[in-house]
């Protein structure tokens, strides 16, 4: 028994509940890939975005609508550890829609949310004239929007940042350059190898991204996950304009400003297209006309990690009691659970609220219906 | 303008007007992309504008540019100047913007023909205004004759710098200073390659010759320096250094930097072509084969993009690319290429035969490769090379994780003036090869365009 | 502030316009680059960094660099890039100081 909790990925979920553990006073072994890795966390917008998520699984939506709730805790940790502020703002955010079916759909679906969870879930729809009054500069193609109070964005560059900072500072080991592709029972523990190098501990988190996949199911969780591209586009650096989040288009505190929002799937590519890059650039532009003559800096793709119904699956293996797969895709959203609440389920403490519900073997049962959103 | 061509030339520099005129006389289409207005590339900037006193003031390397411009001109092959590339597909599409319009054109075959720049050259005050590249001197010299108004420094080493003194000279300019990084220690351990360079005689001769006229035009030539710095609030008022062991500082209005050039390897780079480090460059060079054919397929290099040689080489490897393009299309036979080839990789064998005594020779100094503490090294973000080594503390393998602490690399730039350094502070921080840190991943736009050319890209 | 210029052209000017930098009218050459234009006109400082607000200007002559970004007519652009024609509206490139820098 090395006391030593092993956590595979250092990317958002990785750090997040490494820091959870280690603020419990786990000992922990953080594996993570080298330079070129995929890194789902490298391709963030940045949001802490409750609007439209759950929508086929109340569950999630309050699980959701608690790490939002949570943030502000968290961010504060991070700023006492590290000295690093986060910039969490949660003002609310618009999803933007340039067509009525669309907005009539996404609309829909946040009544269904609402319903399910007993009226305890605000949002407003809003038509073209109350827009322009909050969002001023939104352009005339944008026929309304949907507004949640609850919704939120921080730097994702300074949340890496103040994570790796944080885990250090909390004796977490570090350990970059690494390939993890088995994992065995020794009796007395698990121990991972990989790439000529060797790890043991007591219990391990899988929080590998699409890594989880192959791991996960050598410990008998199946996790069915399929790589989902989204392409992301920034522009040179602009006068503050946008402080609210929005599905499409955000403007990061250093002024540049961040557009999206794509779904495509192309394996692990993880490349950009121009026509997707045009249409992006267009939907921008409807968005925020003022945005038109704006210089394009840099477009890149980033794999999320979807689930068949693209809701998290957090599962204990039944065979290998103490080894975890944490899987989800969105990392910054949940930042705050997996540090508060997850992180302790896993030291042993009680699990999560509904844990049950994000379990793997949902997707057994033969009357669950997979929704698939891409929320 | 046609959607498709066979053959489409990325630059009008020495490479890609031979390698176009070579594929024009077997009968290929081919379409060159220009960034500048006329053709020449950086090296026969605007040389078909010059007039006889311009091309006698740049000495007579300029000038004999101007003849393969000429017959590239004339040949009517279709050029397109002041195209800005952003994007280069793997499956052979160019996407450029002319004219505030976006274009899509797809080929056959792409040659790249991009060229070299300055290798970055981080000192303190580098980035002051009065701070420029020798290499930025040549230019505002070819385009518009402009010299330095004031007292110019030139600080740095390599065969650009001394010819640029020597065209100032040429032109009636005072040169203050000549602060020069290059040691008696360079030529002690350059001198080692200096019989297998004698083949290249000639050249050998016209660098001595440019020395011998800066010697004799008695600038104040200070060799080995070190520790350069440049002083200054707003901008640059002098250049202080050691010499022989002594701190110097000399007032100036404008520096001129210099340490040799580098491919430009981002577009290369963007469609995912294999690189590798060469050590005694001290950069990224591209992987092709004897044709110039890259790791992708239907894609060739030509010129100093490949790996710096010089004008004369980047002809002769513009001819090749031209040939191993008309074989690849089966416009030609290989036994047909044959003796060209054979005759163009004699010459080329020539040419090469000088460059390892002159990558030792104009080696950068150590304290350039690996700058101070407090040293900015990406002027675009304002990051420090102890920022970087930070990073590295943290656990930063590489420069695309370094970017995401400290966003190093995400300036307008991406990374061009910055890249090599970063790849080496971390080598030299995690006692690795740089070639085992690897550079920043390159993405478009590889130059910029506004949101409303890309979203109206036809 | 009369600056004097770093650098002059050996050629006699053939044609002048006038443009203007920051809305002062400076007289440069027609149809030649933008970037030496200002140069030759004094212009020490075209640009404003968003970390320090340190003072930039043209650096390589080349178009990798991007020191020589201006602002015309709203749009960013590399100033070695464009070229003269009379009535050109130059402004000095500084993006508005931000909140939240992560250099912060």
């Amino acid at each position: 028994m090395s006391g030593v909790t092993i956590v595979v990925g250092g990317g958002l979920v990785g750090l997040a509940t490494a820091y959870g553990l280690a603020c419990r006073g786990q000992k922990v072994r953080l594996l993570d890939q080298g330079d070129t890795a995929l890194r789902a966390a490298r391709g963030n917008f940045g949001l802490v975005w409750v609007q439209g998520k759950g929508y086929g699984m109340p569950a999630y939506a309050r699980l959701t609508l608690r790490s939002a709730a949570m943030w502000p805790r968290f961010a504060n940790d991070l700023l006492a550890e590290t000295g690093i502020d986060v910039h969490l703002r949660q003002p609310g955010g618009f999803s933007l829609f340039l067509n009525h079916e669309d907005m009539a759909e996404e609309a829909g679906q946040l009544r269904w949310i609402r319903e399910a969870l007993e009226g305890k879930y605000r949002f407003e729809e809003l038509g073209p004239e109350e827009l322009r009054r909050r969002l001023p500069g939104v352009g005339a193609e944008v026929v309304g929007a949907c507004y949640s109070p609850d919704d939120g964005h921080i730097n994702p560059l300074l949340l890496l940042r103040a994570l790796t900072s944080a885990v250090q500072r909390r004796g977490v080991n570090l350990e970059t350059g690494c390939e993890v592709q088995k994992i065995e029972n020794t009796g007395s523990g698990y121990r991972l190898t990989g790439n000529g190098r060797t790890w043991e501990g007591d219990r391990v988190v899988l929080a590998a991204g699409l890594g989880n996949q192959s791991l996960a199911r050598q410990v008998g969780i199946s996790l069915g996950l399929s790589p989902n591209r989204g392409q992301i586009l920034i522009t040179e650096r602009l006068p503050h304009f946008l402080d609210y989040p929005t599905n499409y288009v955000r403007q990061t505190g250093e002024g540049t400003v961040q557009l999206g929002y794509s779904n495509e799937s192309t394996g692990l590519n993880d490349g950009v297209s121009a026509s997707v890059m045009s249409d992006i650039a267009r939907r921008a532009v409807a968005c925020f006309p003022r945005l038109a003559n704006v210089q394009l800096v840099r477009a890149w793709g980033a794999l999320r990690v979807l689930t068949p119904d693209g809701f998290p699956i957090y599962q204990e293996s039944p065979s290998f009691p103490g080894v975890f797969a944490l899987t989800c895709h969105s990392g910054v959203t949940l930042a705050a659970i997996h540090a508060y609440e997850v992180a302790p389920w896993i030291a042993g403490g009680p699990p999560p609220d509904e844990l049950q519900v994000f379990s793997d073997q949902r997707f057994k049962n033969p009357d669950y219906k997979v929704t698939s959103n891409g929320h | 303008m046609t959607d498709h061509v066979p053959v489409i030339v990325l630059g009008a520099g020495p490479a890609g007007i031979v390698a176009a005129m070579r594929l024009h006389a077997e009968g290929v289409k081919v379409l060159v992309l220009d960034e500048q207005a006329t053709p020449g590339g950086q090296i026969y900037r605007e040389v078909s504008l010059a007039s006889p006193k311009r091309k006698e003031l740049l000495g007579r390397d300029y000038a004999a540019g101007s003849v393969a411009v000429a017959s590239f001109i004339k040949s009517g092959i279709d050029y397109v100047p002041n195209a800005s590339v952003w994007l280069v597909t793997a499956e052979r599409e160019v996407h450029f913007r002319i004219a505030g319009e976006t274009r899509v054109i797809s080929a056959d075959r792409i040659l790249f023909c991009s060229g070299a720049y300055e290798r970055p050259m981080p000192v303190p005050g580098w980035t002051l205004p009065g701070v420029m590249t020798a290499g930025a001197g040549q230019i505002l010299l070819k385009t518009g004759a402009r010299v330095p108004n004031g007292a110019v420094v030139l600080a740095g080493t390599g065969p650009l710098l001394y010819l640029l003194a020597v065209q100032y000279l040429n032109a009636g300019v005072k040169i203050k200073a000549l602060v020069d990084t290059s040691a008696r220690s360079d030529l002690m351990a350059a001198a080692r390659y200096l019989p297998a360079a004698l083949p290249a005689w000639k050249q050998l001769f016209k660098g001595i010759s440019l020395m011998a006229q800066i010697r004799r035009a008695g600038i104040d030539w200070y060799q080995g320096a070190t520790d350069i710095q440049i002083e200054g609030k707003v901008k640059a008022q002098a250049i202080s250094f050691t010499h022989k062991g002594a701190q110097c500082r000399v007032d100036c209005d404008l520096v001129l930097l210099h340490q040799g050039v580098v491919p430009n390897t981002h577009p290369t780079l963007s469609i995912g072509a294999e690189h590798q480090w060469d050590e005694g460059q001290v950069c990224w060079v591209t992987k092709q084969d004897q044709w110039g054919a890259l790791s992708v397929p239907g894609f060739f290099i030509a010129g100093d993009g490949a790996g710096v040689n010089g004008a004369e080489a980047a002809a002769l490897q513009g001819r090749l690319a031209g040939l191993g393009i008309a074989i690849s299309l089966e416009k030609l036979t290989t036994k047909a290429a044959e003796s060209e080839a054979q005759t163009i990789r004699r010459s080329w064998e020539k040419i090469r035969c000088i460059r390892p005594m002159l990558e030792r020779l104009y080696r950068p100094i150590q304290s350039l490769q690996l700058p101070a503490d407090d040293t900015i090294i990406c002027r675009c973000e304002e990051v420090t090379a102890g920022a970087v080594r930070q990073y590295a503390a943290l656990g930063c393998l590489g420069p695309n994780q370094a970017k995401a602490f400290g966003r190093c690399g995400m300036g307008p730039c991406q990374g061009r003036q910055c890249g090599l350094s970063v790849t080496q502070i971390l080598a030299d921080a995690r006692q690795v090869s740089p070639s085992e840190v690897g550079y920043y991943r390159i993405r478009p736009p590889l130059k910029p365009i506004t949101l409303a050319e890309l979203a109206n890209e036809k | 502030m009369a600056t004097s210029p770093l650098f002059r052209s050996l050629d006699a000017r053939t044609s002048e316009v006038l443009i203007e930098f920051d809305g002062k009218q400076i007289s440069v050459a027609d149809d030649t680059n933008l970037a030496a234009a200002l140069l030759e006109a004094g212009v020490d400082v075209t640009r404003k960094t968003a970390i320090s607000g340190a003072s930039r200007t043209a650096y390589c002559m080349m178009g990798v660099c991007f020191e020589c970004l201006v602002e015309i007519d709203g749009v960013s652009r590399q100033a070695c890039q464009v070229r003269t024609h009379a009535g050109l509206k130059v402004s000095t490139h500084s993006p508005a100081a931000t909140k939240g820098d992560i250099h912060d």
